[in-house]
């Protein structure tokens, strides 16, 4: 097995899933000549031409709908957002058609697009580069979403995400971009929908997504070692479809929970994994339910105030030990 | 707010009733007599059905909306008898016309105004997203100017499969004024696609005469100078000039895949919605000068009787036979069932109407 | 075949229209697009145009009436064609509240009441609930411990599960907490007064329900009661019967207690006509006429005809309308005018032998009348002496943004008079 980025990650899954299938499009600003604005990309214009992988003028409201609409005639488009925080003017695009045609036509069309690209803070640019809109998007019936970790999960969750028949939103982080890990050569998909037991605990459940679950990983790492604390990890991997079951396994092992996210805490995805716990798993709680989010407030640009600003491992660790209580 | 004047949108006005100078076009000439009864009784179909609309409308039996196509059946009829097998077509939320003239059912269209489960959208689309993709018709949108984007993404696919087609985006006037539209335009032009934007200039958006709503340079179409389109202005009340002229911008799409904007002037004879009083926008006298001197269905009626393809006896039998149909539609809506409170969690996922071994989801999709 | 054309539905938001005013005649013919009338939505007026060609054969609603969506207008139909009879709309709006059976004695006060007082402090949280995590909660429970004898080392003293697991390993405490659950003693045997479930709710039940839970919670109600000396009015009431039957023929009709008390009532609101008036959002609207509606009891819920320029009636008009009226209710053939714009109401419990009530307030009426029954009871007379008396209990509700204590008071007083003295009436 070779240890590649979570960028290589990424574009290894786009070159199968191009192979595979001639109908596999990738297209955005950058992708091709540009080799892409974080190198995703790649080289992939060199070794599949300008039909497959196709640069788009800063447009988004239209290369979106323009990916959508083609997407209902069978074409299997991955449109690249250089930040999710530009989907914003594509919101009628991505929410309203791809979100809600399938359903008002009662079943007669679908779209199988896939959107991808980073949605991350951390970066030092600012509140209009760095949206997390996982929790606004997945509130969507008819959306899925998933929020990869690691190179192993990045390439597997984007291959079933190209495969998908829905449209599928790809939230990915530039910080993560060069996270090396074990990802097969062969072909795998990563199910949408299926959690990820990340570490083995017994006296508390940790449940994150993207980021968050390498910053969860560190402070459980000095949970375990400076306070002799067992700690579980639960990788949501998919926001929509949400995997219920291992949350709430984890769950009633440990009796106590903590959620981290680099959201907003306000309707962030932990709110609802929060109403899960209590609502499936009440009597199994032997502490309130904690969350660790972002500072409520447009992110700051100031790098030293944006690293307090987002989860870090001393405030996971602190809150985790609230939990313990 | 500005005085509304009588006749705001005269463009159309402008052409003189009277036999079509468009009749001897070749795409018109060459119709067989069937062909055009055919086209005729198509339009009138529309006309009655829309017509019954008001009644269940004002039933409580349609909810919601209800944008009624009434005074523009030309467009649609003249636009859609011209088109292939590979052309698709997408419009805004006045979407009725259009379903008719691909080939949707009355029974169909009428339920889904009425929220059945019989409905062409199973009553889950409504008056505004009519589909009929086995018919190359793509909604039904509701959102202004939303769809342009779609239409030339179908376009889009149309070229990258090889196929000689195209795909025809309608939208309103008041949708060239939302950024979408713009932004599709240039992705048409500067990809070369197969795609017609169809701007059905009925002079108002909502309520809001051209005039008061866009900055142009005498027409809408011209906009298309800006994205390097071809464009062209019809008379939208001649159903054979809206023919002849998007004929030739369908041959642009199929023989050099190359877009095109077509304004097609037009009127509505009813507000912009059920909801609208439609009476602080324009004045009644305007709708009479239509109705009496522009109305696309009397005129096509007058033009074949001149040609003597129809009889005033045929024509009475067309109407008549139209009328029923809706009548008869109405009943079927009526008595179609509603959807069921199941039927609200299907159609959101293909991969969860369809879940198996190969399907590449799992967990909880749906939520309590 | 006639087609009955009804209130049209002419915005999404729509529920009742109002019909400004009617563009045709009986007898003319309509095209369609023809304006047939004008009809003011939550919205907008807008013009209700023909969908329907031919002869209009009836028109069913006045201009000015308020009609719920759906409540039958007009009917079109070929020329000498027989209109059809409208069946009552489904779910009419202004009718169908006014409801005796709701009794609100207690609170008889007109002015507004003192706040209350401020000894107590916000409620405390309960200091002898034991805290405990829902987890060591079920432990305790599979361990037949009383969470409630454990001392809690989590926060706050929360009982977590490590003190559940330390007391279920030491050794069992000395007197054992019985079980926590008491069984919920099970029903007794026999069969219940009525099945258990959920009754479906008509259009007429939720009309009641909804216009009177607004009235209830909008509308300030206060309350007076009377005492009347019902014993003149009784003989009366004999009396004129008795010459009625005599009479025979078409004037051979028999005047209900009722009858007397809606005819009272008109003359009372002559007399003190500030009670015949509506709150109008910001101003009251003073009603020239007396249109009196009275409750009439079905078997699945109310409605209330209305007996339009009562003031201008006999007590003989009154008695044949309400006659009328009641007939048609009951074989629910009311049309929406007939149970649409009045401005007082009285309900009578008196035959179910309810000594008194207050009814609440139809809006937009200012005041409910609520007559109970004429019962023998002591009363001590002009001279002192313990004599048996006929008594009638009259209740009075009264919208306090239109009537005060006072008003309200002297219309109860001219209506006491007026019952007292019934000849008054027939003046």
């Amino acid at each position: 097995m070779a240890v590649i980025s979570y960028r290589e990650a990424l574009r290894a899954a786009m070159r199968d899933e191009l192979n595979r299938d001639e109908n596999v499009v990738i297209m955005g600003e950058e992708v091709a000549q540009f080799n892409g604005a974080y190198k995703v990309t790649e080289g992939l214009l060199k070794e599949f031409g300008p039909k497959r992988i196709v640069d788009t003028p800063i447009s988004e409201a239209g290369f979106i709908g323009l990916g959508i609409g083609a997407s209902m005639l069978g074409i299997r488009p991955v449109m690249e957002l250089m930040f999710w925080s530009f989907s914003y003017v594509a919101f009628d695009q991505i929410v309203n058609n791809a979100g809600n045609i399938r359903y008002m036509s009662g079943g007669l069309i679908n779209c199988p697009i896939v959107i991808r690209g980073p949605a991350n803070g951390g970066t030092n640019v600012g509140a209009t580069h760095s949206h997390t809109p996982e929790a606004i998007l997945a509130s969507h019936p008819g959306i899925k979403v998933v929020c990869p970790a690691t190179p192993y999960d990045a390439k597997g969750l984007l291959k079933a995400a190209i495969r998908d028949n829905d449209p599928v939103y790809v939230m990915e982080n530039t910080i993560l971009y060069n996270d090396k890990g074990e990802v097969p050569d062969e072909d795998y998909i990563v199910p949408i929908g299926v959690a990820d037991v990340k570490r083995i605990g017994t006296d508390l459940t940790i449940v994150a997504h993207g980021r968050a679950v390498i910053t969860s990983l560190k402070a459980a790492e000095i949970l375990e070692k400076d306070h002799g604390v067992s700690v579980e990890v639960v990788d949501l991997r998919s926001i929509r479809p949400l995997d219920e079951e291992t949350i709430l396994k984890s769950v009633r092992k440990t009796h106590r929970a903590l959620l981290v996210e680099e959201n907003k805490p306000f309707c962030g995805v932990d709110a609802q994994v929060a109403y899960l716990i209590q609502s499936k798993a009440f009597d199994e709680l032997d502490a309130p339910v904690h969350r660790v989010s972002s500072i409520d407030a447009p992110q700051i640009y100031c790098k030293r105030m944006e690293d307090l600003q987002m989860p870090s491992v001393e405030r996971v660790v602190a809150e985790a030990l609230k939990v313990l209580a | 707010m500005a005085k509304p004047a009588v006749l705001t949108h005269p463009e159309s006005l402008k052409h003189p009733a009277g036999p079509s100078a468009y009749a001897k076009d070749p795409v018109n000439a060459s119709m067989t007599k069937e062909a055009k009864i055919a086209l005729y009784t198509k339009m009138a179909r529309i006309r009655h059905f829309e017509q019954r609309c008001i009644r269940i409308y004002q039933q409580g039996k349609i909810g919601g909306f209800l944008h009624l196509y009434v005074g523009q059946e030309a467009v649609a009829a003249g636009t859609i008898s011209l088109l292939g097998k590979n052309d698709h077509i997408i419009t805004g939320y006045r979407d009725h016309g259009h379903g008719l003239m691909v080939g949707m059912g009355m029974n169909e269209c009428m339920a889904e105004l009425t929220g059945k489960v019989t409905g062409c959208s199973q009553g889950k689309g409504g008056s505004m997203h009519y589909f009929a993709p086995d018919k190359n018709y793509w909604g039904g949108h509701g959102i202004v100017g939303g769809q342009a984007p779609l239409g030339t993404g179908l376009a889009y696919a149309v070229k990258y499969q090889g196929l000689k087609g195209s795909c025809l985006t309608y939208m309103g006037d008041g949708a060239v004024n939302q950024g979408a539209v713009h932004e599709a335009y240039n992705l048409a032009s500067l990809w070369d696609l197969p795609v017609i934007f169809v701007v059905e200039n009925n002079g108002y958006s909502m309520g809001t005469s051209q005039e008061r709503s866009t900055a142009h340079p005498g027409c809408l179409a011209k906009r298309a100078e800006g994205y390097n389109m071809a464009w062209d202005v019809i008379n939208g009340h001649d159903v054979y000039e809206v023919r002849a002229k998007t004929a030739l911008a369908l041959k642009r799409a199929h023989e050099e895949s190359k877009p095109t904007v077509l304004e097609i002037f037009t009127y509505r004879y009813f507000g912009h919605s059920m909801a609208d009083p439609d009476k602080t926008y324009r004045e009644k006298e305007e709708i009479k000068t239509y109705r009496d001197k522009k109305d696309p269905v009397l005129l096509f009626e007058q033009e074949l009787l001149r040609e003597k393809v129809l009889t005033p006896e045929l024509s009475q039998t067309i109407n008549e036979a139209a009328m029923a149909e809706a009548d008869k539609a109405a009943i079927f809506a009526d008595e179609s069932p509603d959807p069921t409170l199941a039927d609200i969690t299907k159609h959101i996922y293909w991969e969860e109407d369809n879940r198996g071994p190969k399907t590449t989801s799992r967990g909880t999709i749906i939520f309590e | 075949m006639a087609e009955i054309i009804d209130m049209p539905k002419l915005s999404d938001t729509m529920s009742v229209g109002t019909l400004v005013k009617w563009n045709i005649k009986e007898g003319q013919v309509v095209a369609f697009g023809d304006i047939l009338a004008e009809v003011e939505t939550d919205k907008a007026t807008m013009e209700l145009s023909c969908t329907v060609p031919g002869t209009i054969l009836k028109i069913y609603a006045a201009a000015g009436a308020q009609l719920p969506v759906g409540a039958p207008i007009c009917a079109i139909g070929k020329k000498g064609e027989k209109a059809p009879e409208p069946t009552a709309a489904p779910a009419p709006k202004a009718p169908a509240t006014a409801v005796p059976a709701i009794p609100e004695k207690a609170e008889v006060s007109c002015v507004p009441a003192a706040p209350a007082s401020s000894g107590s402090a916000a409620p405390q949280s309960d200091a002898s609930r034991t805290k405990a995590s829902p987890y060591a909660k079920r432990m305790a429970e599979k361990a037949a411990l009383n969470v409630a004898s454990l001392s809690g080392t989590g926060p706050g003293g929360r009982v977590v599960g490590r003190d559940v697991a330390a007391a279920t390993s030491a050794p069992a405490p000395a007197a054992s907490s019985g079980p926590l659950n008491v069984a919920v003693a099970p029903p007794a045997d026999g069969k219940g007064i009525q099945p258990d479930g959920d009754l479906p709710v008509g259009g007429m039940r939720q009309t009641i329900a909804r216009r009177l839970l607004e009235s209830k919670i909008t509308v300030p109600h206060f309350y007076l009661e009377v005492e009347v000396d019902a014993a003149p009015l009784m003989a009366m009431r004999e009396s004129l019967n008795k010459r009625l039957a005599e009479a025979g023929g078409e004037a051979a009709i028999k005047l209900s207690v009722n009858d007397f008390i809606l005819k009272a009532s008109a003359e009372a609101l002559r007399r003190v006509p500030a009670v015949n008036a509506s709150w109008a959002g910001t101003s009251i609207r003073q009603h020239g006429a007396v249109h009196l509606s009275f409750g009439v009891a079905l078997e699945d819920g109310l409605v209330t005809p209305v007996i339009r320029d009562a003031h201008a009636k006999t007590l003989k008009d009154i008695a044949v309308e309400a006659k009328l009226l009641i007939g048609k209710a009951r074989s629910k053939k009311l049309t929406p005018g007939e149970m649409s714009g009045s401005t007082f109401t009285v309900t009578n419990l008196g035959m179910y032998g309810v000594t008194g009530f207050f009814g609440i307030i139809n809006v937009p009426n200012a005041a409910i009348l609520s007559v109970g029954a004429t019962i023998k009871k002591p009363v001590v007379d002009a001279h002192d002496r313990l004599v048996v008396g006929h008594r009638m209990v009259i209740g009075l509700s009264g919208d306090h943004r239109v009537v005060d204590g006072a008003n309200a008071a002297q219309f109860l007083q001219a209506l006491k008079q007026l019952l007292e003295e019934p000849a008054l009436m027939l003046i």
